[in-house]
């Protein structure tokens, strides 16, 4: 049995410690939000928060986050939610960024992440979400919805 | 045309209970694919007392929601939030109180139009949906009207609606809600279309206006749409499948001993794809998969690799073509008098489609039914195929289609292969547990269906004005329709139009034009991939009559004006995207500006690129200013995405995608040999429509198509090389 804390609950899984926190999310719990697009890290279609840090869900064997904190979309957008993650939805829904939408919850949760720290620029952006890929290619807006949320947070 | 032909589509109706429309027969789509469509489903929403049909297409609950049955697949171009706005505007409803839930499998009630079958792709959704959409809106507003007019004992005419309310100058006022079961059990309105007459344009509040987001934002930004891959059924096991690594390879023998022992793997079986492996979690079916060992049979397999196919198409266009796909005038006269002629050569590579989402499906078998869940987009064609392999009735055959996450062409497949491969495991355990089949990445980028390989050869002659007089175009490559079920009826003279439209068709005033095609035979199965034929017939057009600009000595843009007299849509694109671009201006040393107008799918979109040569010799694309004429815009902000998109989509592929085979195998893998385009890629979009009272035309594809040659026109600007052969990939430039 490993401990896990999600989204500020304590959740045990019975599962293999090589297991990638992924399929732990997926399967397991139902948090199906978290999304499986390549299985490498290279896509960025996973990435949750640990200990606040944007991480890769698929390449996180969960047991070694028994002791950390992971937060998912499901958590990032919640009632209680952090302010970077309200504001980076409310972004994301005021310029329609979304196509198919499958990647979007890996792109938020980098976003918020990045907005933990100064207000970012172009750069900033591009170095911070390169490594997640939108096939739709909603990147223009990724970028513009990114300075909004940044606006909003300082609103 | 009657308001019932209207909903149908023109086609011969019946009237079922409560004003119900279906289609009578549907011999149409039996006989265009082969099959014979199952009859109208059955009416079961009124009975259960909550959402109450008032057609195929519109449901109100009595809490007041609109309930809009979407016919066609959302990918994320936004049918969705299209068909929504075309319901809600006849209507006259809130954009708040506007619902939707995915059409089930019956071509007889959810055909598209323009394939008589359905499906969707083609750029088709909005554009075969116009009218039909509109005036299952229309019906469903003047039978609550009639509803609210009959209680209240006032006359229908004097009741307005706005935003869901209806009103009587006597003060009285109430919500479609409230009506929604007295209207629901009034008849539809019959007679002619006039009777019921949708809006005129100029009373549009949602058509063409700013400010309506996605109807999607909210589920796709918190977590709770559900894709193909978040489906979870009791006792459902997933799984994944040991696929041959050469096309047409089979399985020798295997040995799944260490596969068993996998904690959570549950059934290995043999398919005619592969082996299976069935496991209770996804991380067991993959490593299950991992473990096994499959010795292969690669007798009647394809072996061969990309250099050979492509040194078969260059030799094929160095001579006539086996079909004619195209004759006007008189070619070889064309050269004989003419006063310069320019040649060129052209190579594209396969390309895989890779959605974000794998593919995948997931079924449930019975005895007596199947049912599917996943990203359908082809309907007409899986639900006889899944018919087939269990030797059920089609429809015994359900299909649930919920979001998917990206296709651009590849979850529609006259073979309906991955569905047929899920099919198959089910059918292999006898539908002893519900079944996911999951592809992983790789799976994905090396399962084929690819946008064909081709090489073009061109040959021009201009006359001493430098204006074009002949245009002799040699094409090979596979046809996306040829060996599938529905050759017959798009491959016709030996000819796949796929694989010349955008050439065939050609929009510049070349008095002598010849379009040859030799169709070539390989054992890799191929695709459309979003907008199919253009992506290659684009741009060898549009380079080599920037070519024939230079050559003649003329500005690119007035070039093109000069040859496109005739087309005025493609005129006004031009216009409007060399306008916003400043066409004209003078740029630094290192940078270039590209331009290209290209027409498909009955939407003409031009675009203007501005690169900069970096110093290390790459290539950064800096800009793209974007017209399109698309008739009449729906939603501007979907419009303006598709295009932002479509650019996106084509830029990665000219900078830097291929699929590449040795010795049969697919080279690449994950994305880190099929490497997508980037947000550090993403150039800065402008797109701008042209207006128009036309009815809409398409736009999931055109934004695509003339990309690769404006970055090729582009890149020839800076640095005076000529981009035949895609992708750019590593290659360096020099600025001049």
């Amino acid at each position: 049995m490993i401990k896990l804390n999600i989204n500020g609950v304590d959740r045990d899984v019975d599962v293999p410690e090589d297991t990638p926190l992924l399929w732990v999310l997926r399967d397991e719990l139902g948090l199906t939000g978290t999304k499986f697009g390549c299985g490498v890290a290279q896509c960025g279609a996973c990435t949750i928060h640990l200990d606040g840090s944007p991480m890769r869900a698929c390449q996180t064997p969960v047991g070694d986050v028994a002791d950390s904190k992971v937060v998912t979309i499901e958590g990032l957008v919640a009632e209680n939610a952090s302010k970077e993650g309200k504001a980076v939805q409310a972004a994301w829904r005021a310029l329609d960024v979304v196509q198919c939408g499958y990647c979007q919850s890996g792109q938020m949760m980098s976003a918020a992440a990045l907005l933990t720290s100064n207000k970012p620029n172009d750069k900033d952006i591009d170095a911070a979400m390169n490594g997640n890929v939108c096939r739709c290619a909603t990147y223009q807006r990724i970028r513009a919805a990114i300075h909004d949320a940044a606006k909003r947070l300082e609103a | 045309m009657t308001i019932q032909e209207r909903i149908s589509g023109g086609q011969p109706v019946s009237t079922s209970r409560r004003g119900f429309l279906a289609i009578a027969g549907g011999a149409g789509v039996g006989l265009m694919i082969g099959f014979k469509a199952g009859p109208a489903e059955a009416a079961t929403e009124a009975a259960k007392g909550a959402a109450l049909e008032f057609n195929p297409f519109v449901k109100v609950s009595p809490n007041g929601a609109i309930t809009v049955v979407v016919k066609h697949l959302d990918m994320g171009q936004g049918p969705t939030t299209g068909l929504a706005t075309l319901i809600a505007e006849e209507m006259d409803a809130d954009w708040s109180q506007m619902r939707t839930e995915f059409a089930p499998a019956n071509a007889n009630l959810y055909a598209n139009l323009a394939f008589k079958a359905q499906g969707t792709g083609g750029s088709t959704a909005m554009a075969n949906s116009w009218e039909q959409y509109r005036t299952a809106g229309a019906t469903a507003r003047a039978m609550l009207v009639k509803a609210a007019a009959d209680k209240w004992q006032v006359a229908q005419g004097e009741i307005v609606v706005d935003k869901g309310v209806l009103t009587h100058p006597s003060g009285k006022k109430g919500t479609y809600g409230e009506f929604a079961e007295a209207a629901s059990k009034l008849p539809a309105p019959v007679g002619s279309a006039q009777q019921t007459p949708f809006k005129d344009p100029s009373k549009f509040k949602l058509i063409g206006k700013e400010g309506l987001h996605r109807i999607d934002n909210d589920s796709k930004t918190d977590g709770t749409a559900i894709y193909t891959q978040d489906v979870k059924l009791p006792n459902m096991l997933v799984a994944v499948v040991a696929h041959p690594p050469k096309f047409g390879g089979k399985v020798k023998s295997f040995d799944d001993a260490e596969a068993k022992k996998v904690k959570g793997v549950e059934k290995i079986v043999q398919i005619p794809q592969g082996v299976a492996v069935l496991a209770k979690s996804t991380w067991a079916a993959i490593s299950g998969r991992n473990a096994l060992k499959v010795e292969w049979d690669d007798a009647g397999a394809e072996s061969r690799g990309s250099e050979d196919f492509l040194a078969m198409a260059r030799d094929a266009v160095s001579k006539p073509g086996t079909a004619t796909a195209k004759k006007t005038g008189d070619v070889d006269k064309g050269f004989e008098g003419a006063a310069k002629v320019i040649e060129a050569e052209f190579t594209f590579p396969y390309l895989a489609h890779a959605p974000m989402e794998p593919l995948n499906c997931v079924v449930d078998l019975k005895k007596d039914s199947a049912h599917l869940i996943y990203g359908a987009q082809f309907q007409s064609i899986d639900q006889p195929t899944v018919a087939a392999i269990t030797g059920l009735k089609p429809e015994q055959v359900t299909i649930e289609t919920v979001w998917a996450g990206g296709s651009f062409g590849r979850r529609a497949v006259p073979t309906a292969d991955y569905v047929a491969e899920a099919v198959m495991i089910a059918k292999a355990i006898e539908g002893s547990n519900p079944v996911k089949l999951v592809w992983t990445r790789e799976d994905d980028t090396k399962g084929g269906y690819y946008r064909p390989f081709y090489a073009h050869k061109v040959k021009a002659a201009l006359d001493k004005d430098g204006m074009p007089v002949a245009w002799l175009h040699r094409i090979a490559g596979q046809s996306i329709f040829a060996g599938t079920a529905l050759e017959a009826m798009a491959v016709k003279d030996g000819v796949d139009e796929t694989s010349v439209e955008g050439v065939s068709n050609l929009a510049y005033a070349v008095p002598s034009l010849q379009v040859e095609l030799t169709t070539l035979k390989v054992g890799v199965p191929v695709l459309w991939w979003r907008s199919v034929g253009h992506t290659h017939t684009a741009h060898v057009v549009e380079t080599m009559i920037d070519e024939l600009a230079h050559a003649a000595g003329k500005d690119p843009v007035e070039y093109r004006m000069a040859l496109l007299k005739d087309k005025p849509r493609h005129l006004a694109a031009l216009k409007l995207a060399a306008e916003k671009a400043g066409w004209g201006e003078k740029l630094a040393k290192g940078r270039g500006r590209g331009v290209a107008v290209h027409e498909s799918f009955n939407s003409v979109v031009a675009q203007v690129v501005d690169i900069t040569i970096k110093p290390d010799g790459g290539v950064k694309v800096d800009r793209v200013v974007a017209a399109a004429e698309v008739g009449t815009v729906i939603n501007p902000d979907v419009v303006r995405a598709q295009v932002e998109g479509g650019v996106g989509f084509g830029l990665g592929a000219a900078l830097r995608n291929a699929i590449t085979l040795k010795g049969g195998e697919v080279q690449q893998g994950n994305f880190d040999t099929y490497k997508p385009l980037r947000i550090s890629d993403m150039p800065h979009v402008e797109v701008y429509t042209v207006p128009s009272t036309a009815n809409p035309t398409g736009i999931g594809e055109p934004g695509v198509p003339p990309i690769a040659p404006a970055l090729a026109n582009a890149i020839f600007a800076a640095t005076g090389k000529r981009i035949r052969d895609l992708p750019l990939g590593e290659q360096k430039f020099q600025s001049v």
